[in-house]
């Protein structure tokens, strides 16, 4: 096992101590293959155990260790150490209050999440089996099924920095999944939702939200055809 | 913080219309603008334009045309460098009371100019009075 050094800077806070946030500087020794989480694992068990961080499956699946690396919003759980070169930089996603370190306020991102409904909507009975539904009308939103609230495209989004209203691409994909589910009836209610003035008009197509996206979902497609939606049932 | 869906007022087509008008205009001010560069430099020839060019465009066989013309083109690049300028505001004005005051100024700039503009290119004659003739 070759173990190489590697320098990490962290932005710190502790509400309880500092006035305002700093950056603690730690050398630690990685393979090139462990992922960004075990360097921060290194630096929690090994040289200071005060540093603060979400990380549950640590396998890219519950979306807790969203963080912003080297400029870039990424899971620390699926980038790896030798992906960077030189010190890698690691912040608290921007645009949510910080609470300790790398753990950031979340509750107005699933606030926000709540806010499009994002559950199944029918009152019909259901049948005796499943709601059938045709492989194409699936795919339709297959894509927006994939998303696990990691807040990192509403967190890479600069219109979201700066406008803290914004519902954010991550609501948009939530409720993209059901808008284009045959299945659901929620649709109207959902897009008069979207159509407010901190809906989908409020994206400026940056792409932002695509790039960071840890599941490859293609964000900002989604977030067109949902405005597309929104201007067809117009005329 | 974001109502629930139960008290949500009907949202009406004002956000949608003004995306689409941004859309469509920004596609013919693209081309009324690159028209324009190519009249007034390789047709008419910027150093001949003057008061008669404009008396001229108004007042010829096609003025209601022109007139028409430099009234989209005033009102389209207008309208969409006021609407970039207000993002612009609402990416590095974080208070909510400046954000405001600048939108507000930035849209009453919008109307004042643009009115100046319709007024000048509707009410236009060749013989009325102005210091530039």
């Amino acid at each position: 096992m070759v173990l190489h050094a590697r320098h990490l800077k962290i932005k710190r806070f502790n509400p309880e101590k500092d006035t305002k946030p700093w950056w603690g500087e730690y050398d630690v020794e990685v393979q090139p293959t462990d992922r960004v989480l075990d360097a921060l694992h290194e630096v929690k068990w090994h040289h200071d155990g005060s540093l603060t961080l979400r990380r549950s499956c640590a396998h890219g699946i519950c979306g807790s260790d969203a963080m912003r690396i080297n400029g870039h919003n990424a899971l620390a759980c699926k980038v790896l150490v030798k992906e960077y070169k030189g010190t890698i930089t690691i912040e608290p996603l921007l645009g949510f209050k910080v609470l300790k370190d790398l753990i950031v306020d979340m509750d107005p991102f699933f606030a926000k999440y709540r806010s499009v409904m994002p559950y199944f909507v029918n009152d019909e009975a259901p049948p005796e089996r499943e709601r059938l539904q045709l492989p194409e009308q699936r795919d339709r939103f297959d894509d927006t099924t994939k998303c696990i609230l990691c807040a990192a495209c509403t967190t890479s989004c600069p219109v979201f920095w700066s406008d803290t209203e914004y519902v954010g691409p991550a609501a948009i994909v939530q409720a993209h999944r059901f808008i284009f589910d045959s299945r659901d009836q929620g649709k109207e209610q959902r897009l008069e939702i979207l159509n407010e003035k901190s809906g989908v008009w409020k994206c400026r197509t940056i792409f932002n939200c695509t790039e960071a996206c840890p599941r490859g979902i293609e964000v900002t497609r989604a977030i067109g055809e949902v405005k597309q939606e929104l201007l067809l049932r117009r005329f | 913080m974001m109502r629930t869906a139960r008290q949500r007022p009907p949202t009406g087509s004002f956000q949608v219309m003004s995306w689409l008008f941004m859309r469509v205009t920004g596609l013919l001010l693209l081309v009324i603008a690159v028209f324009h560069m190519f009249w007034m430099h390789f047709i008419i020839g910027v150093e001949k334009i003057d008061f008669n060019t404009i008396v001229s465009r108004w007042t010829g066989p096609h003025g209601a045309f022109w007139r028409l013309f430099d009234v989209m083109l005033l009102t389209f690049a207008f309208t969409h460098g006021i609407n970039g300028a207000t993002n612009v505001a609402d990416d590095y004005i974080t208070s909510r009371g400046w954000r405001v005051v600048t939108r507000t100024a930035l849209w009453i700039l919008w109307f004042a100019l643009v009115m100046m503009g319709l007024w000048i290119i509707y009410t236009f004659r060749p013989d009325m009075p102005t210091p530039f003739k």
